[in-house]
C-alpha cells in the first residue's frame, strides 16, 4: 500500500478508476442520519426521504444532516469531505466512526458493517483501527502533552513503559520533541493540534479521521499544518478522511474530493475533475475562483494534434499540473507533446497555457 | 385594547393589563377588605397540624420498640456519632484516657499548614498558619476545634454521598430531574424546621448535628458536581470516546479529571454551607463555636458574641481559599514537601507528647481585647444611631410594608390567589400559572394563609431593599477596581458571621419589628446580590464601554444605558438569588419581630404544641420559596431573551 | 487529615455493623447506684436555669466525685431525651403541662423531683420609670387610657404588647380580646428582644409594656414592675380561649428520667434534696449574666458562701 502511494508525487494524481484497481478500505452505501424523535419513520418512507431538507422539517420536526450518501475510500487515499458549514459534513465523519449512529444505511471497513458491530467491537474497531483529529482538539487539560499522546494506548491497556516509547515516537514524529512535559493550556493552538495528530497516530490505526482541524488555526499555522499532514501522509502512508469547509485545503491535500450540500453528495472527484467538470452550477460557483493552473492538468488543456504541428518537441505526462508546465511550455519553441505509456494524447502550446493562466488575471 | 396590536406596542400592551389588574385589585380590596382573610392566631391550631403533632408523639413513643428506629436510624446515628467523636477525639477533646486531644494546637497548626502548603502553595499556608494561630489568640482553641471536627466531619460525610450523586446528576438527565427540586427543597425548608424532626429521629447531640449540617451543606456538592460533569467540552468527551474508551474510562479518566476544578469549587461551597450551620446546629447541642455564640446572646453578650463569630469568619476564610487555590494545578517541589511532612511530623509528635504543645498557652490573649472592642462599638451604635435610625424605619413601614401587607394579608384569599395566577401566566405563560396555582392551593392546605401573605409583603420589601442597594453597591465596585478590592472582604465576612451575632445590635437599633426582620435579611442577602451584581457589570464588554465614552457618554449614561441593560442576566440573577437569601432568613426574623411564618417556625420549635404549625409553616416558606423562584425565573427568561 | 477522617469513618462503618443486632438507644446510659457516674444534665437556655445547674454541676463533681455532662438543649428537647437516656435531669421546669402529660403520663419515661423551692411568675411588665411616673398603668383597668401611648409601627391604631419569648405558652391574644384592651399582641419572637426593648425603653423613657416573667437576671439590672391583671383563681385558665386572668404562680420544679430515678444514685439523690431561693438563685445568676463569670466559678462562688445549704442537700445521700 504505501509502495503504491510512494510512487505517485503529490502532483501526479490518479483519477477515479485509478484508485480502485483495489478493493475500498470504506465503503458508505445509502446512508442516513435524521435527528428527530420520528427519525426512524422518515428512513423508512420513501416520500419523506424525497422531501427537502426544509420541507421535511416543516413537515416532521426531523432533520436530515445526512442524506442517502455514497462514496469508497481506497486504502491509502487522502480523501476530503468538503461542505459549508450545515452541509451535514462533520454529521457524516461521525458516523463513520458511530460517534453518532446513523439511522440507515451501511457502512463496510474492511468487509465489516460496522453498524451491525456491538459495543464491544466497535470500542475494538475505535481503538485499534480508526483514529479521529477533532476541530476543537479535545485535549485533556489535566495531561501533560506525553500523557494526552499516550492516553488511547492507556485506554487499552499498553503498559506504561510501552506507552511511554511510542508516545516519544509519535511526538518526535510530529515535531512536539521537547514539549512532552507540558500541558495543553501552555501551547499554541497549532501545537495543541499538533498533539492531536500525535494522539491519532499513538495507536498506528489504519485510517484517520479529520474533522476540519485546522479551522481554529491562524492562516500561517494552518498552511504549516497542512504540509505538515501531507508529509505524514506521505511517510506513513495511511488512508485518511479529512473534513474541511475551505476549497483551496481540500484542493491541496485531497486525493480526491466529495463536495457536500444539504447532507446530499454533490459531486466526488479529483482536484482538477471538479475544476475542469464541475458537476452543476453549485460546484461551477464554488471552484470559480480557483486558480486553475494551479489544479488542472495538460490533459484538460491539450489538444488533438494539428497537421501543421511539430511533433518533436518535449514530452510531458498529462498529469503534469498547468503551472509546472509554464515553462517547458512557453520555453519551447514547438508544441509540447502529451504522452502517457509512449502513446501521444495530444499537444499543448503557448496558446493553451495561456488561455488558462490569463483567464486567472 | 381592541386595536390591532403592532408588535412594538406590545410591551405597553402588557403594562397596560397587569395595571389593570392591579387596579382591579385595588378596588376589589377596598370592598371586601378583611374578609376571607384565612387569618389564625398565634395560639390556633388547624386540624392538620394536631394531626402532625401526633404523629410526631406517636415517632417518639415507639423510637425503643420499632424496627425502623432499631436497624435504620439507630444505625446511621452511631456511625456518625462514633465518626464525629473520632474526629473530636484527634483534635478537640480529651481522649483515649488523656487529659488532651491527640493532636495539640501545635500538631494541628502544623497540619493545616502543610496541607495547605501542598495543595495551595505558601502564600495561603501563611494564612493559614496566622488564621489558627488567631483561633489560638482569642481564647477560642477548644470550640474551634471542635466547630471544625464537626465540620470536616459534616463535609466528609456529605462529599461521600454529594459527588456521586452529583456525577449521577451529570450523567443522567432523568437523575438531574428527580434531584433538582429534592435539592431546591432541601436548600429553601428552613433549618429551624427540620431541626426539631431531626432530633426526633437521632436524637440530640454531635450526630443530629452533623446531620443537619449535612443537609444543609450537601446540596451544593451535588449541584456542583452536576454542573461540572455537565459542562466538560463535548469535543472532549467525543475524542476520548472515539479512541474506543468504556463509559467508565470516560468517565475516570476524563470526566473527573476534567471537572476537578469546578467539583472542588462545590467542596468549598460545601464547607462555607456547613460553617454556616454550626450556629443553629448549637440549638441542638452541638459543639463548639456556635453554642459560645447562643450562650452569649441569651445576656446579650455581644462582645462574646462577635469574638466567636469573628473566629467563625476566620476558619471559613482560611478553609475557603485553602480550597480555592487547591483549584489550581501546581507542585510542590520535594525537598519543601518531604521538609514540610517532617516537620509537620516533629510538631505532631511534640503536641502528643508535651504539654506546652497540646494545650495552647492562655497567657497571650487577645480575645478580651476583642470582646471589650465588640461591646464598645455596639453601646456607642446603640446609643447614637437610633435617632436617625427610627425615621427610616418608620418611612419603610408606613409606604412600603404596611400598604403592602395590608393589600396581601387583608384581601379576601381568592382575590390575591387570583391576581398571582393572573400575573404569573403573564410573566411565565401557563406553565408558570399552574405552578403558582399549585404552591397556593399548598399554602392554603398548610392552614397559614394570612402569615404567609405577611410574611410574602416582608419578603418582598426586603428584595426590594437587597435590589437598591445590590446595583449601588454592585455598580460602584463593578466600575472600580479599588472599591471591590475593598468592599469584597466584608461581605464575604459578612456572609459567614452568624446572623445571631448581628441581631442584638440590630435589635437596639430598630426595636422588635418587623422592620428589623427585614434589616436583618437584607444583611444577610445584600452580599450574595452585590457581587453578582459587580461581576455582572465587570463582565460587559470594555469595547462596549470604550465606544460609549468615546461617543460622549457620562458616568451615569454609560451606567444606566449601557453596563445596566448588558448586565441584565446578573441583574436577574441577583433578584432571584437575592429573594431565595431573604426567604432562608425567614425564621431568624421571626426571632427579632417579624411574626407570622419565621414566629411559626421558632415558636414549633420550642413548644410541643405548636410543633405541627411549626412545620407547616417551614413547608409554607419552601412553596413561598418555589413559586417566587420560578416567577422569577420566568421573569428572568422573557427579559433576557 | 481528610484521609485519615474518611478511614475512620471506613472502620467505624466496618465495625458498627459488624456488631449489628439493631443497636439500642439508652443502653449506654449512666446512673448507676452507689457509684456517682455519669451525670447527664441537661441546660435550658435561659440564666436562671444556668445557675440552677451550675451549682448543681459543681457540688456533684466536687462533693460526688460525678462526671457531669452538661447538654444545652432547649425543654422540649430536653424531656425527648429523657427517653433516650442522653438527658438524666432538668433541674427548672415551668409548669409545662403539656409536657408533663406526654411524658410522664404518657411515655412514663419521666418522673418531677420536687420543687427546686423557686417561685415563677409570668405577666405584663412595664420599665421602672414608667412605673413610677404612671403608677396607674399598673393596674389593668387603666390600660386602655395608655394605648396611644404604646403605639408603635407594629401595632398600627392600638397599642402594642410585646409578646413572644417562643418558649413560654402565652394567653395574651386572648386576654387582651376578653379584657377589651385596645391592644394588639407583637410577637418579638425571642427573649433577646423582649429584654433590648425593655432596656432601651428604660434608657430612654419609652413607653413599652411586654410579656416577662421572674425570675429572670435582667431584674438584677431593671426593676421591671408587673401590672396587675385579674386576679388568678385555679381553673380560670382552663379554657384557653375564654382566659380572664392573671397567669399563676409557678413552682418551679424538677423533672428527672425514670430510669435515673429508679438507680436512685448519689446524684438523684442530690436533685432530689436541691432546694433554695429566688434570692439565691438571683444571686448566682447575677454572677453569671452581670459580672460575665463563668458558670462554674459562679457556683464555686455561692457554695463557699452557702456550705450550710448545700450541706442538707447532701446529708440525705
Amino acid at each position: 500500500m504505501c509502495a503504491v502511494r510512494n510512487k505517485q508525487s503529490r502532483n501526479g494524481r490518479r483519477n477515479r478508476s485509478e484508485w480502485f484497481g483495489v478493493d475500498p478500505v470504506i465503503s458508505v452505501g445509502n446512508l442516513w442520519k435524521v435527528f428527530g424523535s420520528n427519525a426512524s419513520q422518515v428512513v423508512a418512507s420513501d416520500e419523506l426521504k424525497s422531501l427537502s431538507r426544509q420541507e421535511l422539517m416543516d413537515r416532521t420536526g426531523a432533520v436530515a444532516a445526512v442524506r442517502g450518501v455514497d462514496f469508497d475510500v481506497a486504502p491509502g487515499e487522502m480523501f476530503v469531505v468538503m461542505g459549508l458549514s450545515g452541509s451535514g459534513k462533520s454529521t457524516l465523519v461521525r458516523c463513520l466512526t458511530r460517534l453518532v449512529e446513523p439511522t440507515a444505511g451501511t457502512i463496510m471497513f474492511e468487509g465489516e458493517n460496522i453498524l451491525e458491530a456491538d459495543a464491544k467491537r466497535l470500542r475494538d474497531l475505535r481503538r485499534n483501527k480508526f483514529s479521529m483529529v477533532f476541530q476543537h482538539f479535545g485535549l485533556l487539560p489535566h495531561r501533560t502533552v506525553a500523557d494526552n499522546v499516550g492516553y488511547g494506548l492507556e485506554i487499552r491497556g499498553v503498559p506504561r513503559a510501552k506507552r511511554g516509547e511510542r508516545s516519544q515516537e509519535v511526538i518526535d514524529l510530529v515535531g512536539l520533541t521537547g514539549y512532552e512535559k507540558s500541558y495543553p493550556d501552555q501551547l499554541s493552538g497549532g501545537m495543541q493540534q499538533r498533539v492531536g495528530l500525535a494522539r491519532a497516530l499513538a495507536g498506528d490505526p489504519d485510517v484517520l479521521f479529520f474533522d476540519e482541524p485546522f479551522s481554529a488555526l491562524d492562516p500561517l499555522i494552518r498552511r504549516d499544518m497542512q504540509s505538515e499532514v501531507i508529509r505524514l501522509h506521505r511517510e506513513v502512508g495511511k488512508t485518511m478522511v479529512f473534513i474541511t469547509h475551505d476549497l483551496s485545503e481540500a484542493l491541496k491535500l485531497g486525493d480526491r474530493i466529495l463536495i457536500m450540500r444539504d447532507g446530499q453528495v454533490v459531486q466526488v472527484g479529483t482536484g482538477d475533475e471538479l475544476v475542469g467538470a464541475p458537476a452543476d452550477d453549485y460546484v461551477r460557483d464554488f471552484v470559480k475562483d480557483v486558480p486553475r493552473s494551479h489544479v488542472l492538468t495538460l490533459k484538460w488543456i491539450m489538444r488533438p494534434p494539428r497537421p501543421d504541428d511539430e511533433l518533436d518537441g518535449p514530452e510531458l505526462s498529462p498529469e503534469t499540473v498547468v503551472r509546472e508546465a509554464v515553462r517547458s511550455v512557453l520555453g519551447a519553441d514547438k508544441p509540447v507533446k502529451v504522452v502517457r505509456d509512449g502513446e501521444l494524447l495530444g499537444v499543448v502550446a503557448d496558446e493553451e497555457i495561456l488561455g488558462v493562466v490569463a483567464g486567472e488575471v | 385594547m381592541v386595536a390591532v396590536a403592532v408588535p412594538r406596542r406590545q410591551i405597553p400592551r402588557k403594562a397596560l393589563i397587569v395595571g389593570g389588574i392591579v387596579l382591579a385589585w385595588l378596588v376589589l380590596w377596598l370592598v371586601f377588605r378583611n374578609v376571607g382573610t384565612l387569618a389564625l392566631d398565634a395560639s390556633e391550631l388547624t386540624p392538620l397540624h394536631r394531626w402532625i403533632n401526633s404523629v410526631n408523639d406517636a415517632v417518639g413513643a415507639s423510637r425503643n420498640s420499632n424496627p425502623v428506629f432499631l436497624y435504620f436510624f439507630n444505625e446511621i446515628r452511631l456511625v456518625i456519632d462514633e465518626f464525629v467523636t473520632f474526629v473530636q477525639a484527634l483534635i478537640a477533646q480529651p481522649s483515649f484516657g488523656r487529659p488532651v486531644p491527640v493532636i495539640g494546637w501545635l500538631g494541628v497548626v502544623a497540619i493545616a499548614g502543610f496541607v495547605s502548603l501542598a495543595v495551595a502553595g505558601w502564600r495561603v499556608a501563611l494564612l493559614a498558619v496566622a488564621g489558627f494561630v488567631f483561633l489560638g489568640l482569642q481564647g477560642l482553641w477548644q470550640e474551634s476545634m471542635d466547630t471544625l471536627s464537626l465540620t470536616l466531619a459534616a463535609v466528609v460525610i456529605a462529599l461521600l454521598f454529594g459527588i456521586p450523586l452529583g456525577i449521577w446528576a451529570g450523567l443522567s438527565d432523568r437523575a438531574n430531574r428527580i434531584m433538582t427540586p429534592v435539592l431546591d427543597f432541601m436548600q429553601t425548608m428552613p433549618t429551624f424546621v427540620y431541626l426539631a424532626p431531626l432530633t426526633l429521629f437521632f436524637l440530640i447531640g454531635p450526630a443530629s448535628a452533623t446531620i443537619a449540617t449535612l443537609i444543609y451543606a450537601a446540596p451544593p456538592a451535588i449541584r456542583i458536581t452536576a454542573h461540572a460533569i455537565r459542562s466538560v467540552p463535548h469535543n472532549t468527551v467525543e475524542a476520548s470516546e472515539s479512541l474506543g474508551a468504556t463509559r467508565k474510562q470516560t468517565l475516570l479518566k476524563v470526566l473527573l479529571p476534567s471537572a476537578r476544578k469546578t467539583i472542588v469549587l462545590g467542596v468549598n461551597q460545601t464547607i462555607m454551607a456547613a460553617l454556616s450551620m454550626v450556629t443553629i446546629a448549637a440549638l441542638i447541642d452541638a459543639p463548639g463555636l456556635g453554642k459560645t455564640v447562643v450562650k452569649a446572646l441569651q445576656t446579650l453578650d455581644v462582645g462574646t458574641a462577635f469574638n466567636a463569630g469573628l473566629a467563625i469568619v476566620v476558619l471559613a476564610i482560611v478553609l475557603d481559599r485553602v480550597t480555592t487555590a487547591a483549584t489550581e494545578r501546581r507542585s510542590l517541589p520535594r525537598w519543601a514537601f518531604f521538609g514540610g511532612f517532617g516537620v509537620t511530623g516533629v510538631a505532631v509528635y511534640f503536641s502528643y507528647t508535651y504539654l506546652w504543645a497540646a494545650e495552647f498557652p492562655s497567657e497571650v490573649e487577645i480575645g478580651s481585647s476583642i470582646r471589650k472592642g465588640a461591646t464598645a462599638v455596639t453601646e456607642w451604635v446603640q446609643d447614637s444611631l437610633p435617632v436617625i435610625t427610627n425615621g427610616f424605619k418608620d418611612f419603610v413601614t408606613s409606604v412600603l410594608i404596611n400598604p403592602l401587607q395590608a393589600l396581601l394579608a387583608e384581601s379576601p384569599w381568592f382575590l390575591v390567589a387570583l391576581v398571582i395566577v393572573a400575573l404569573s401566566f403573564l410573566i411565565g405563560g401557563v406553565r408558570a400559572a399552574v405552578v403558582s396555582a399549585a404552591c397556593l392551593g399548598v399554602l392554603v392546605a398548610t392552614g397559614l394563609w394570612q402569615d404567609a401573605m405577611i410574611t410574602l409583603a416582608s419578603t418582598l420589601v426586603a428584595t426590594i431593599l437587597v435590589m437598591i442597594l445590590g446595583v449601588v453597591v454592585g455598580v460602584w465596585m463593578g466600575r472600580s477596581r479599588r472599591a471591590d478590592r475593598f468592599i469584597r472582604p466584608i461581605l464575604d465576612a459578612g456572609q459567614v458571621m452568624p446572623a445571631f451575632v448581628y441581631l442584638v445590635p440590630i435589635l437596639a437599633l430598630f426595636s422588635a419589628t418587623r422592620f428589623t426582620a427585614i434589616i436583618a435579611a437584607v444583611v444577610f442577602a445584600a452580599p450574595v446580590a452585590i457581587k453578582i451584581i459587580a461581576d455582572g457589570i465587570r463582565a460587559v464588554s470594555p469595547a462596549t464601554v470604550e465606544a460609549s465614552t468615546a461617543l460622549g457618554s457620562s458616568s451615569w449614561q454609560t451606567i444606566v444605558k449601557v453596563q445596566l441593560p448588558m448586565a441584565r442576566r446578573a441583574l436577574t440573577l441577583a433578584a432571584n438569588q437575592g429573594l431565595i437569601y431573604v426567604l432562608s432568613m425567614v425564621v431568624v426574623g421571626g426571632l427579632v419581630g417579624a411574626g407570622a411564618l419565621g414566629y411559626d417556625v421558632v415558636a414549633g420549635f420550642s413548644q410541643g404544641q405548636l410543633y405541627g404549625k411549626g412545620l407547616a409553616a417551614g413547608v409554607a416558606i419552601v412553596v413561598l420559596g418555589v413559586m417566587l423562584d420560578r416567577l422569577t425565573q420566568a421573569a428572568a427568561k422573557r427579559w433576557t431573551n | 487529615m481528610a484521609r485519615h477522617s474518611v478511614l475512620g469513618a471506613v472502620l467505624v462503618g466496618a465495625l458498627a455493623l459488624a456488631g449489628c443486632g439493631g443497636a439500642k438507644v439508652g443502653d449506654s446510659s449512666s446512673g448507676a447506684a452507689g457509684d456517682c457516674g455519669t451525670f447527664n444534665l441537661a441546660v435550658n437556655p435561659w440564666v436562671g436555669y444556668e445557675a440552677n445547674a451550675a451549682v448543681l454541676a459543681y457540688v456533684a463533681e466536687k462533693e460526688l466525685k460525678c462526671k457531669v455532662t452538661k447538654k444545652e438543649l432547649k425543654e422540649e428537647v430536653a424531656w425527648q431525651g429523657f427517653g433516650t437516656g442522653e438527658v438524666d435531669a432538668v433541674v427548672e421546669n415551668w409548669g409545662h403541662d403539656d409536657l408533663r402529660k406526654k411524658y410522664i403520663d404518657e411515655q412514663k419515661t419521666a418522673v418531677s423531683a420536687g420543687s427546686t423551692g423557686v417561685k415563677g411568675q409570668i405577666g405584663w411588665y412595664v420599665p421602672p420609670w414608667l412605673a413610677k411616673e404612671h403608677p396607674d398603668v399598673l393596674d389593668w383597668n387603666n390600660l386602655n387610657k395608655y394605648a396611644d401611648q404604646f403605639k408603635t409601627s407594629e401595632s398600627g391604631d392600638k397599642g402594642q404588647l410585646l409578646d413572644g419569648d417562643p418558649s413560654f405558652v402565652t394567653n395574651d391574644e386572648a386576654l387582651v380580646k376578653n379584657l377589651n384592651l385596645n391592644y394588639k399582641v407583637v410577637y418579638g419572637g425571642s427573649e433577646t428582644a423582649l429584654i433590648q426593648a425593655f432596656r432601651q425603653a428604660e434608657k430612654d423613657k419609652k413607653w413599652v409594656i411586654g410579656y416577662f416573667y421572674s425570675p429572670q437576671w435582667l431584674l438584677n439590672e431593671i426593676k421591671l414592675e408587673k401590672v396587675k391583671l385579674p386576679e388568678y383563681k385555679p381553673g380560670c385558665d382552663a379554657d384557653a380561649e375564654k382566659v380572664a386572668c392573671d397567669y399563676p404562680d409557678y413552682d418551679l420544679d424538677k423533672i428527672v428520667s425514670k430510669k435515673f430515678a429508679d438507680a436512685n444514685g448519689p446524684a438523684y439523690q442530690l436533685v432530689k434534696n436541691f432546694k433554695w431561693t429566688n434570692e439565691d438563685q438571683n444571686t448566682v445568676a447575677k454572677y453569671i449574666a452581670e459580672d460575665k463569670m463563668k458558670p462554674e466559678d459562679a457556683a464555686k462562688k455561692w457554695v463557699e458562701a452557702n456550705g450550710d445549704k448545700v450541706k442538707a442537700w447532701l446529708a440525705k445521700a
